[in-house]
């Protein structure tokens, strides 16, 4: 396998709707703004591309794929399209990834988008329930929200996390989002604001379930003599891992811990692992992304995650499954302030603050989640923090971390069936 | 159980709901300066998209027969006994087949929560309680709804819950239901 490095990125902003353009126009902002990014890269010099999006009923036309790369100018070369749930736009960076490290591609765009507005919310969560299993979940009512509140308060039960640990994920994630230009809610809260927002699915309230939305990202991915030409700065890619996990919760197995490098079996004695208070999938993509990027002590050894937070709970999940704490600890990691930003007053007190930033751009909660653009922003997002770029893209230097040389980007699918870790580091 | 259902709007509420009713236009103008055609505001319409599927249950059918005779039916492997509560012919714990087996119709609250939205089908159900539910001797959790407590702190995890049978089959999965057991 080659090594393959990111060289550009670029993100439309996104927003709850975007009636003035179709998806196509969408990713072609997202893709302009990449290729402007890196004036050396020519059209001619793109050897093929992949696309991702979720969800046909969204968009209620079928291979939109090809119409977005028509669009773009990139027929007749390679193009697929990648899907995978929540996880698609991780899926398709890691598709780019596969194109470049496999030598079959020297250059390789890879873009995403989802339009969500075109139907009213109540049957967008319709359309996103039907991605559980029509047999047996969705008809006795099952939707997103409230898969994730039966994990969470089997999570609190077996853990004890409360729901003002939650809480301090949204208060953190919108704060952090309040920097970003291309997030969707820019919104500074408390605690008691995200507990006395309307109750969607007990104990998760609206404001610990993030958005809807109409967005697309683009990445380029090159391998390495081609990045070294067109930019003095590629990010890049040293690890990629991607889990699976079975579609019905009620299936999961109660077994053992999956184990990381920096935890022993004797951590877990009395845990029946992954029930449905974690995310294997989550564990295996991390531990298999870490193997291959040398990592042993993700809390020490990374220096910033932007991980999938469509819910408050699932960032405290993911922390555990990345093992950045232990299975458990999750909850105590938010409250003793490790994955908040050490530049930004939150109106807490947090002792740890600033040890493993996580989501510094917002995350999902506060940009929102296009989900075939989502696992794509994130990829843009941290190439810009690695590369310390944040100002110029941001247009303020406040979000950008001083030490941001080692990234994890983290994309996951409905209940955690599908799970992309990606690590990316500084290049040059 | 008591309305906590935030899509009910007080007639106090100072916004009208959206709604997806409009009204029928044969022609929009058109400016005669083509220049000034890209700041055009978008043309929105309506676009219906209804279908009915002919949907087989396949070989989870005796599952729904199971529901109609008042029978909670699971599968067992025949290599590894791993006994699923969600019952499917193939075992994804070794890969054998299974057997339709009775499951227990009592169990416990393995975990739960109240929706007070949903999916557009379902939010004129809204609130109801969802619950996983395990069975003693079951290696693998089932989805059912849960009736009779009135708030979410009504319910506790661990609580002993029975299963009831709708009397007119509508061949779902709801056709069985839990209620606190004791
Ligand atoms: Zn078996």
């Amino acid at each position: 396998m080659r090594p393959v490095y990111m060289v550009s990125g670029g993100v439309s902003k996104f927003a709850k709707a975007r009636p003035d353009a179709t998806f196509q126009k969408i990713v072609k902002e997202s893709f302009d703004y990449a290729m402007n990014d890196v004036p050396k890269l020519k059209h001619s010099m793109i050897d093929g591309s992949v696309v991702s999006y979720f969800s046909d009923h969204f968009t209620r036309q079928l291979m939109a794929g090809i119409m977005a790369t028509d669009y773009l100018g990139l027929c007749p070369k390679p193009n697929k399209r990648i899907e995978g749930g929540g996880a698609t736009g991780g899926l398709c960076f890691q598709a780019g990834w596969e194109a470049v490290a496999s030598g079959r591609m020297n250059v390789c765009a890879a873009f995403g988008f989802e339009t969500m507005s075109h139907v009213p919310t109540w049957k967008g969560n319709e359309f996103i329930a039907l991605a559980s299993d029509v047999n047996f979940d969705y008809p006795v009512g099952g939707f997103y929200s409230g898969y994730y509140a039966m994990m969470v308060n089997r999570h609190m039960h077996e853990f004890g996390t409360t729901v003002e640990q939650l809480a301090m994920v949204s208060v953190k994630n919108h704060m952090n989002a309040y920097g970003n230009p291309y997030a969707q809610k820019r919104r500074k809260l408390t605690i008691a604001d995200v507990r006395n927002s309307a109750m969607v699915a007990y104990p998760l309230t609206l404001l610990d379930i993030c958005v809807m939305s109409d967005g697309a990202a683009t990445c380029i991915l090159a391998d390495e003599e081609t990045a070294f030409k067109l930019t003095d700065h590629p990010v890049r890619i040293t690890g990629v891992g991607t889990g699976t996990d079975m579609m019905r919760m009620s299936d999961r197995p109660h077994g053992e811990v999956l184990l990381a490098p920096n935890e022993k079996k004797s951590d877990y004695r009395n845990l029946k692992y992954p029930g449905v208070h974690s995310f294997r999938a989550g564990r295996s993509a991390g531990l298999q992304a870490y193997r291959m990027a040398g990592i042993t002590d993700p809390l020490k050894q990374l220096d910033f995650v932007e991980l999938h937070d469509a819910y408050t709970s699932s960032e405290i999940q993911t922390y555990e499954d990345l093992a950045l704490c232990k299975y458990g600890d999750g909850g105590k990691f938010v409250e003793a302030g490790y994955p908040f930003m050490p530049q930004i007053d939150y109106g807490m007190k947090l002792p740890k603050k600033g040890t493993l930033p996580v989501n510094p751009s917002g995350g999902l909660i506060a940009c929102g989640h296009p989900v075939g653009a989502t696992g794509l922003m994130q990829a843009v997002f941290a190439f810009w923090q690695i590369q310390g770029s944040i100002k110029k893209h941001y247009g303020s230097p406040e979000l950008q971390l001083k030490k941001a040389n080692r990234g994890l980007i983290h994309s996951h699918a409905g209940t955690g069936t599908y799970v992309t870790v990606s690590i990316m580091e500084r290049g040059w | 159980m008591a309305k906590k259902n935030p899509v009910e709007r007080p007639a106090a509420s100072s916004k009208f709901e959206e709604m997806m009713t409009g009204t029928t236009v044969f022609n929009v103008p058109l400016p005669a300066d083509l220049k000034t055609l890209k700041g055009m505001s978008p043309i929105v319409i309506k676009q219906p998209y209804n279908i009915d599927y002919i949907h087989s249950y396949g070989q989870d059918s005796p599952f729904f027969a199971g529901l109609s005779n008042k029978k909670l039916l699971g599968t067992k492997c025949r290599k590894c006994d791993y006994t699923w509560a969600t019952p499917r012919l193939a075992c994804t714990q070794c890969g054998g087949e299974t057997d339709w087996v009775e499951l227990p119709q009592t169990g416990r609250v393995h975990t739960f929560t109240t929706c007070y939205f949903g999916g557009e089908e379902f939010l004129k159900e809204t609130p109801f309680h969802l619950v996983l539910v395990e069975f003693d001797g079951v290696d693998t959790l089932f989805l059912s709804r849960l009736l009779g407590p009135e708030q979410p702190e009504d319910i506790k995890i661990g609580m002993k819950v029975k299963a009831k049978f709708r009397r007119n089959s509508q061949l779902k999965p709801t056709d069985v239901y839990f209620v606190p057991a004791e």
